[in-house]
Formats: structure tokens, sequence, C-alpha cells
């Protein structure tokens, strides 16, 4: 009877400890929410109008064929890039969010006025393929480094049965190998 | 003019492929007879090509517009300078120049023969083939003396005006110069595998030639962004054009073999890489060639469209399928003679840095053809600009800055932990250091990843830099103790003793200068504003105040520019002209931007237009911070490279007593780092 009285103290003690952890975590939780929310509200509040048309922008080519970022093209006489400039500046005023005016650029000049490849559909593989090819030839390396480094390690030893002149050319082959 | 240039360019052609077809019938044979005449064609197709290039060129001079290319890319009024430029303006004057200059290293390389009679020959029957293609272009697909069908007009075409710059003079040259010098290495070591070379000469022989082909190039790719920045004025100097990305693409697998090279020198290990890697470097100077002149991928820079990509696709498949072909048969000779021992230890280090310098390379070829294999596989077209390449290029540049830093500390073999922090500890210390300035100096790299990527690169150039000045100065304190001088002439003797290494390490100074100045580049700001008389505009602290605008003309172009007085602090610094150019013959536009560049930023003005309804001048500013780094940097680079290519000077032997008698005079003299440690 004492015992199992002793056992159940100890699991409303264990209890209260789990619901008093489980009070803080969500607290923790709660906060670091609010933490992002402010920290995203302060961005957003902070990303003025300048800083979205260049943005934007820099999000564009210009279509005269200068191959430049429509920011950045200064093609003297340009017949685009300050209408560009102009309807990006016009679709911001209206409201528009940032995807609906890449997407109404899309939609008058194609797909090759956005300035990188978006990420969806087959443009995925332009963004994938690069870093994928890098963590292979890092797994690769890393891999036939090992691998090498192993072998060299089983490899038998024999014992120096070396005379003065054959020192000499090991020694002549160490300073040369240890010269850079 | 015409008939001697095409007769002098059929005569080079015959001479070229006698060059190739006798050279290899004599090696097959060893017959040394048959050897020389091959030689000597080879050096006799130099003088041909060399007469109808000088046609050209006198051509240009003469005003000789009964030449089509003459007609398109040069006029009466275009200075004489830019006459002579005109030689490598237009695709068929510039494969007949790209044909010159390798007849001119063919050249260079038959006249050294003695070096190694039998590899030489080699390499000068493979430099004949690759002649014989450039020959055959320039013959038949590309002819520059085609002539003008009907009536002869009395002026030509001019030179399209953003080339009517100084520097374009000298940028052509040096690029092709080192695309073309990448035929020699290559020539090299295919002869050094069809022969199976005994031993590693060839590779020293290949190095250097090498490092004048990467050198050339390295100069070119800078003088082109340097070009781009003072020219095309909007305001940097690397846009990821799919030309310039094909400078780009021989270049890092060059400097790739320029460092695993040292593995096979010291190691016997990657000879099949290194080999691969040659290779890799020419087929790709190949393809650049053939992305800019075929119209496969659209650029501003590249050449009319023209029917010769097929040529040039011909060509690289024939050159991959024969170093396929030695490759495989010889491939006995490729065999590494040790293993790696160790994941930290400088042969992995050089594994990592090949690594991430050819998926650099893989990264930007992608880009470059991600549009024509989209076009391919969806049927629509996209555009992949200087967005994708920064944010797939930038973390892998890092990476690289990282190696550059870490490399050079670590031991062949492997590095014990102890000497890891002995080298480590204070470089790192100073890069965390520089990191926690920057933030506290202001930049917030959790605002915006270029503001994270551009701490990350000044505080690893900080931690390179550091690794580098440490090698100088142990190196000039051990010279410096063994002959009694100071420390700083202590360094300068390393230096000449091991010019390979050092200079090495002062091309590694110049490349963390050249990041240096990239890092500035997401704290650029630009405005742009209509100013008339007196009108005032503010930018990153300057006050710049409209002087006047006015317009001038003269034979070759009209122009109008501004007189923009520039204040800081209340104070006037500098007056500026920015300025617009109309060239009448070609009846196109160029900007002069002017520029004012300190070691902080420059301040950069452009004259993007006028107003035509009042007249006034639109005047575009820039301050670009840092970015005369680069250009520091880029020389830096340079001067590495030629110290690297200096031969060691031998040390000086000292006797006991000489050595007794300069510390004690030193020690009196009170010199720094006698004796001392």
């Amino acid at each position: 009877m004492r015992r199992r009285r002793q056992r159940e103290v100890e699991w409303w003690e264990w209890e209260e400890t789990r619901v008093r952890r489980a009070i803080v975590r969500r607290q923790i939780t709660r906060a670091s929410h609010l933490a992002l929310i402010a920290l995203l509200a302060m961005l957003f509040l902070g990303a003025d109008t300048d800083a979205r048309f260049n943005m934007l922008g820099h999000k564009l080519m210009c279509m005269c064929g200068c191959g430049q970022v429509l920011l950045e093209c200064n093609h003297v006489g340009c017949a685009y890039s300050d209408r560009m400039r102009n309807e990006l500046m016009a679709a911001m005023e209206r409201g528009d969010s940032d995807s609906l005016v890449l997407q109404s650029f899309v939609q008058k000049y194609g797909n090759t006025v956005l300035s990188a490849p978006t990420t969806t559909g087959f443009n995925r593989v332009a963004w994938i393929m690069p870093f994928a090819v890098f963590g292979a030839a890092l797994a690769l390396t890393v891999w036939l480094v090992r691998m090498w480094k192993a072998r060299a390690v089983a490899q038998p030893v024999e014992g120096p049965k070396l005379d003065a002149p054959e020192l000499d050319g090991l020694r002549k082959k160490a300073r040369q190998e240890t010269e850079f | 003019m015409p008939q001697i240039g095409s007769f002098s360019l059929l005569l080079a052609l015959a001479l070229a492929a006698y060059s190739f077809i006798a050279g290899a019938i004599a090696l097959y044979r060893k017959d040394d007879r048959l050897g020389e005449t091959a030689r000597r064609a080879g050096i006799a197709c130099w003088a041909a090509v060399t007469v109808a290039s000088l046609a050209l060129v006198m051509a240009a001079f003469g005003n000789d517009f009964s030449v089509a290319y003459i007609l398109h890319h040069s006029n009466r009024d275009l200075p004489i300078a830019y006459k002579f430029a005109a030689l490598w303006s237009g695709q068929e004057g510039s494969l007949l120049f790209w044909a010159w200059l390798l007849s001119t290293y063919a050249l260079v390389l038959r006249m050294r023969y003695k070096v190694d009679p039998q590899l030489f020959a080699y390499a000068s029957a493979i430099i004949a083939a690759v002649q014989v293609f450039f020959l055959l272009l320039v013959n038949f697909a590309a002819h520059p003396f085609g002539l003008v069908a009907g009536q002869i007009p009395a002026d030509g075409n001019g030179l399209n005006p953003l080339l009517q710059y100084p520097e374009m003079v000298i940028h052509p040259p040096m690029l092709y110069l080192g695309y073309v010098g990448v035929t020699v290495p290559f020539a090299f070591a295919l002869g050094a595998l069809i022969m199976k070379y005994p031993g590693e000469k060839w590779i020293h022989i290949t190095r250097r030639w090498t490092m004048v082909a990467w050198l050339f190039l390295t100069c070119g790719i800078f003088l082109g962004a340097h070009w781009a920045y003072e020219v095309l004025g909007w305001g940097g100097y690397w846009g990821w054009d799919p030309v310039e990305n094909a400078s780009l693409l021989p270049w890092l697998t060059m400097t790739a073999f320029l460092h695993s090279v040292m593995m096979q020198e010291k190691r016997g290990m990657m000879k099949m890489w290194n080999m691969w890697l040659i290779f890799t470097t020419f087929l790709l100077a190949i393809f650049g060639t053939f992305l800019t002149r075929s119209g496969v991928v659209s650029s501003v820079h590249a050449f009319a469209q023209s029917g010769i990509g097929i040529w040039f696709v011909w060509f690289l498949a024939l050159s991959f399928a024969t170093c396929v072909y030695f490759v495989v048969r010889n491939r006995d000779t490729l065999k590494s003679e040790h293993r790696l021992e160790s994941l930290v230890s400088r042969e992995s280090s050089f594994l990592f840095n090949n690594l991430v310098l050819l998926v650099a390379c893989f990264a930007v070829l992608w880009g470059t053809l991600f549009p024509v294999l989209s076009e391919w596989v969806t049927g629509s077209k996209v555009t992949v600009g200087p967005p994708f390449f920064n944010r797939v290029n930038v973390p892998i540049g890092i990476f690289l800055l990282l190696l550059t830093g870490v490399g050079p500390l670590l031991a062949w073999r492997k590095t014990s932990l102890d000497s890891l922090r002995r080298n480590f500890l204070w470089p790192t210390a100073l890069a965390v250091l520089t990191a926690i300035a920057l933030m506290i100096g202001g930049m917030k790299p959790w605002e915006d990843s270029a503001y994270f990527y551009s701490l990350m690169a000044i505080s690893l150039s900080v931690l390179v830099a550091a690794t580098v000045f440490g090698e100088f100065w142990r190196g000039g304190r051990v010279i410096a103790r063994q002959t009694g001088t100071n420390i700083f002439s202590g360094m300068v003797t390393i230096t000449r003793r091991n010019t390979r290494r050092y200079g090495g390490y002062l091309v590694h100074f110049g490349v963390v200068l050249v990041i240096i100045g990239f890092a500035g580049l997401p704290f650029n700001q630009d405005k742009e504003q209509e100013m008339g008389f007196g009108d005032k505009m503010q930018i990153a602290g300057y006050t710049l105040v409209c002087q006047s605008y006015t317009q001038d003309d003269k034979p070759n172009y009209s122009s109008e520019w501004a007189v923009i007085d520039v204040y800081k602090n209340g104070r006037q610094i500098d007056t500026m002209y920015p300025e617009r150019r109309f060239y009448k013959a070609s009846e196109q536009t160029a900007t002069i931007v002017a520029n004012r560049s300190r070691l902080n930023e420059d301040l950069y003005l452009v004259y993007a237009g006028r107003n035509q309804d009042n007249g006034k001048p639109i005047i575009k500013a820039h301050v670009n911070p840092l970015v005369a780094w680069i250009w520091i940097g880029v020389h830096l680079v340079l001067i590495g490279t030629i110290i690297a290519l200096i031969p060691n000077m031998k040390p000086q032997k000292i006797t006991v007593k000489e050595r007794e008698r300069a510390e004690a005079e030193a020690a009196r003299s009170g010199v720094v780092g006698v004796g001392g440690d």
C-alpha cells in the first residue's frame, strides 16, 4: 500500500514536471513565433519602395537585346528600359504582389524577361544541378582519399635494407618532395 | 593586297599540311631528315601567315574597300591604331589573327626543338594539325580577302564604336594569346602520351607554356572586365555574358592544372587527371571559340552568325576522339606512383582545390548552356543571367578562397594537429577579428545573403593574406639568419631562390585583393537625374553640381558632354566630364564614362542621354566601393606569375666563418632577424 502510494506520488511529480515542461516549451514556441513575426514585419516594413523596385528590377532583363539586367541597362537611346521601368513602377503603385508583377512581365515579354530561371518545372534542374554535382564530387573525393589512405596503411612495410647511395637518393627525393 | 593575302593563305595551308603529314610519317618511320623538312615547312608556314596578316592590315591602312572585310570594319577617318585593330574586330580577321598567333607559338616551339627533339617533333606535328584546321577555316569558310561585288563604296562602315577604345587594341590579342597558347601544352601532353614519354620532363616544359597561356588569358579577361567597366557604362565589370563565360572556362581548368601538376612533379600522382585537365582546357578553348562564333547562344559580344559552327563541332569531336583513343591505348603510362596518405595533407588540398575549380567550371558551363537545353527540352527559352551565376558561383568561390588560405600551410603526405594549430592560430584569429570589426562597423550579414558573402569574402581574404605573409616572414627570417641581412632582403632572396613557390604566393595575394574588390559589390549605390546648369545631385556623401554642358564635332565622331563639379563635405574635390559620342560612319552612339577612382570607392558618372524637350543632360552616377582593388590585385597576379616563370637563383654557399662574421656585424648594427627567433 505504501509502495503504491509512493508510486502515485512519483507519477504525479513526473506528470507535473512533464506539464510544466510542456508549458515552458509552448511559451518558447510562442515567443519564437512572435519574434519571427516581429522580424518579418520589421523586414517588410523596412523594405521601402526603392528597395522593392531595386529587388524586382534586378529580377528582370532589359528586352532591347543588350543582355543586361533591367536596372543596369544604360544602353544609349534604349527604347525598352525606360518603358519597362515605368511599367514596373506602375505595377508596384497598383499594389500588385511581387509574383503578380513578375507574372505580368512574363505574359507581356515572354519567359526570357526573367533574369534567372524560376524554381518550378524543368527550370528547377538549373538550380539543382551545380550543387548536386558539387555534392557528388565532394563525396567522391572524400571516398577516394579514404580508400587510398586505407590502401596505403594496408601495404606491408619491409625493413630498411639500404646502402649509402640508395639512402642519398632517398634524401634527395625527400628534399625534392618537401621543397614546396 | 587581296591577291597576295589569298595566295599566302593557300600557301600557308599547304605548308601546314606538309608539316603535319611529313612530321607524322617521320615520327612513325624514325626518319630524321624528313622530320627536319616538316619542321622547316612549319617555320615557312609562319612566314606565309604573317604575309597574309600584313596584307589585311595594309588593306585597312590603304582604305582598300574592295575587300569586304575592310569595308565592314574600317573607314577613312578611323585612327591608325584602330585600323590596325580591325584585323581582329570581325569574324574573318580574328580567325586569321588566331592562325597567325598559333603559327607564332609554333615558330617558337620549332626554333627551340633542341631542348628535346623527339618530344618537340611530336608537339610540332600536333600543332601543325591544329594549324591545318584554322587555315582551312580562313581559306574556305571565313575568307578575310573576299571581294565586294559590284561598285566599290567610297567609304567603309567603320569600326564598332564600343571597340574604339585604347584597351580594345590590346584586350583581344591578350585573350587570343591565352586561348591559342593552350594549344602548346595540349600538343606537348598529347605528344608525351603518344610516345609514352619516360619521366616527368615533359611536365616541366608543359607547365611553363601553360603558365604563359594562363598569364595572357588572365590579362585578357581582366582587360575585358576593365574595358566593360570604363566603356560600356553600366557600372559593372562582369556581366556573365556567354562570351565572357567562354573565356573563364579554360582559365578555370588551367588554374586547376597548374595546381595539380605539382602532385605529379613531386609525388608522381594524378597523371591521368593532369592529362585530362590539359585536354579539357584545349577542348574548352575551342568550345569557347565555337560559342562566340556559331550563334548557338545569344551574346552582345558574339561575332555575326555564320556557318562555321559546324566546322568547330567536327574539330571538337575529332580532337576529343583522338584524346580518348591515346589515353585508352597508353593508359599504363599514366598510373600513379604514390597514393594519398591523409585527408589533411597538401595532396588532398590540391585535390579539393581541383574539385572546386572544376565544379565552378561546370556551373559556368551549365548556366551558359541551360537556355539551349531548356529550349530543347521544353520548347521555351529562358534567360540565365547574373543572379543565377552569382547565387551559384559565389559560395563555390568562397570555398575556394578558404582552400587558398588552408592549402599552402598543409604539409605533404600528412599534417599533424600540432602543426595545424601552430600555422592556423593567428590567421584564423585575424579573420575572426576582421569579421567582428566589420559587424561592429555596420555590416549586417543577417540582413541580406549578399552582405553575408561579402563579410565571408573579406574575412577569408584576411586569412589568406595572413597565411601568405606568414610564409614570406618565416622564409625571410631563415634567410636573414643565414646570411646576416635584414628580414626584407631575406624575403626577396627566398623569393628569388624559389620563384615558383613565392611567385605563387604573390598570385594568391593578388587574388585576395581581387576578391576584396568583388566584396564591395553589394554596397554599390546609383542615382539618375536630369541636370541643367547649377542643378545638384546628392549621392553617398558626394554633391554633384552641373557647371555646363556642351557639344563638339570631330572627323570620326560628334560628341556632347557635361561638366560636373564634385563636392564632398562642402569642399570641391574634382571636376568630371561624362561624355556621349555619335560615330558618323557606323551611325552608332557610345558613352565615355568619367571615373574618379580611389582606393575606397569609385565615383562613376555616365552621360546617359539628353531630355529631348529641354535639352538638359541626364546623368547617371554610381558609387562603387573597393573596385580599384580589383585592378591592383590583377597587377599583383601578373607580377606573381612572371616571377614564377623566372628560373630559381642558385643559393650562395656561405662558409661558417663568413656566417659568424655576418652575425657579429649584424649584432653590432642591430639588424632585425639575425640570430633571433
